[in-house]
């Protein structure tokens, strides 16, 4: 991806143009580099990892896998790290994961009120909403009003359970396996499995949507 | 500590805004800000702890006015004064101006992967029994000192259930503050929203935290 479809003009322009945390992030990593402590080819890295290895696609996976194989949910539901190493997933902000499962009677809703833990491992990256106050503010307390921000209504008769992460353990819902699927394979369901239905804030997919 | 991060029940911050096919960076800076402050966190001088208290110690106006990673780089730029890697002047200058502590410890490009996949475990190795059992009734303790805690503002002084024993882990309240890993138990404990919330709460809401031993006592 390219910026310079907007500037037509030198990189020393550029340079007086650029915003101030663009020119205050660039200033540290040269710091750094010149030091000797940050190696630019690493940062380089780490970004392909974020963009790449890690991301909710992962938790679809595990997520389809627990819907088609009553043993391998067993095991989820009694050591999630365990669990999704067996499919070659681990690693940071993972290293202590817990899956929880969704059911007529109970809904679960994953937060972070201090900052932002989040499985990285099986959903990548939080999203800016899920970072940001007024989620963090509102998720222990309202969560019925936030998951009607997202779309979802629940019965009043689904009690609702809130994780906040306050320590390194990390979350992940197991949403409920939508109506009429019966004869669909892994793959096919992971597709149906959405982030936010990992975080409790939608519900998966029914097939055809 | 009583801080900016400790958002939980707070009222006034408006709907939640997700964004339709949001990009999981918002800016190129922001990639480069995540990069940056994994790669320095790896030379070692502080932990996760220490990092997390460096961006809850941001001064209130500062924290809710930056974006997420605004604070994550206001935070490393602390970190790495407080620790001698790298001094004002050279912020303010935006070069080097001395050699680095640390350059044998720098990050190498083929060593991402593999620590990435790593991870840094936090359970311990157990040494004491632990104090409580699921089923127990604990109330957790007036605990809010004016360094890092990871006992949020409102579940302090709440009688809950445990409701599961996590293990020995590294206790934030300590390694946050160069004082060691101070391995505790860690529980999970439930609360029934009533309790948090007073009559209030939304029927049949059940919210818990993972709590470390010293942050609760029999009820």
């Amino acid at each position: 991806m390219h910026d310079h479809h907007h500037h037509d003009h030198g990189d020393d322009d550029h340079d007086n143009h650029m915003d101030p945390m663009t020119a205050r992030v660039r200033a540290l990593e040269t710091i750094l580099t010149q030091k000797g402590l940050v190696d630019p080819a690493a940062l380089d890295a780490i970004i392909e990892t974020v963009e790449t290895r890690i991301g909710p696609r992962n938790g679809a996976r595990v997520v389809a896998r627990a819907w088609t194989d009553p043993d391998f949910a067993a095991r989820l539901r009694d050591d999630a790290t365990s669990a999704v190493a067996e499919m070659g997933y681990g690693g940071r902000q993972g290293e202590h994961l817990q899956a929880v499962f969704n059911s007529d009677d109970e809904h679960n809703l994953v937060v972070c009120t201090l900052c932002s833990c989040y499985p990285w491992l099986v959903l990548g990256l939080p999203p800016v909403w899920y970072k940001s106050p007024p989620y963090r503010a509102r998720a222990v307390r309202d969560p019925r009003g936030v998951l009607a921000e997202f779309g979802v209504i629940l019965p009043d008769t689904t009690r609702i359970r809130v994780w906040d992460s306050t320590a390194e353990l990390r979350y992940i819902v197991v949403p409920q396996r939508p109506a009429g699927t019966d004869g669909m394979d892994a793959e096919a369901l992971a597709e149906l499995v959405t982030r936010d239905s990992m975080i409790g804030c939608g519900l998966a997919q029914g097939p055809g949507t | 500590m009583n801080g900016p991060q400790d958002l939980g029940g707070r009222d006034g911050f408006g709907p939640v805004s997700p964004e339709t096919r949001e990009p999981l960076f918002h800016a190129d800076w922001e990639k480069r800000a995540l990069a940056l402050t994994l790669a320095a966190g790896a030379l070692g001088h502080w932990t996760l702890d220490e990092s997390r208290h460096a961006r809850e110690s941001l001064p209130p106006l500062t924290y809710y006015g930056s974006s997420y990673y605004e604070i994550w780089i206001r935070a490393l730029e602390i970190l790495l004064q407080r620790h001698g890697e790298v001094g004002a002047d050279e912020l303010a200058a935006g070069h080097m101006l001395r050699a680095g502590l640390r350059p044998e410890r720098r990050l190498q490009a083929a060593q991402v992967a593999p620590v990435m996949a790593r991870g840094g475990p936090v359970d311990r190795p157990v040494r004491t029994p632990a104090r409580f059992a699921p089923g127990d009734t604990v109330r957790t303790r007036n605990h809010q000192p004016r360094g890092h805690t990871r006992l949020p503002g409102y579940a302090r002084e709440k009688t809950g259930v445990i409701e599961a024993v996590r293990g020995v882990h590294v206790y934030p309240d300590s390694h946050a503050h160069g004082r060691g890993e101070d391995p505790h138990w860690l529980y999970t404990v439930a609360f029934d929203g009533r309790t948090l919330w007073g009559d209030a709460a939304a029927p049949g809401l059940t919210v818990s935290i993972d709590a470390w031993e010293p942050y609760l006592e029999p009820a």
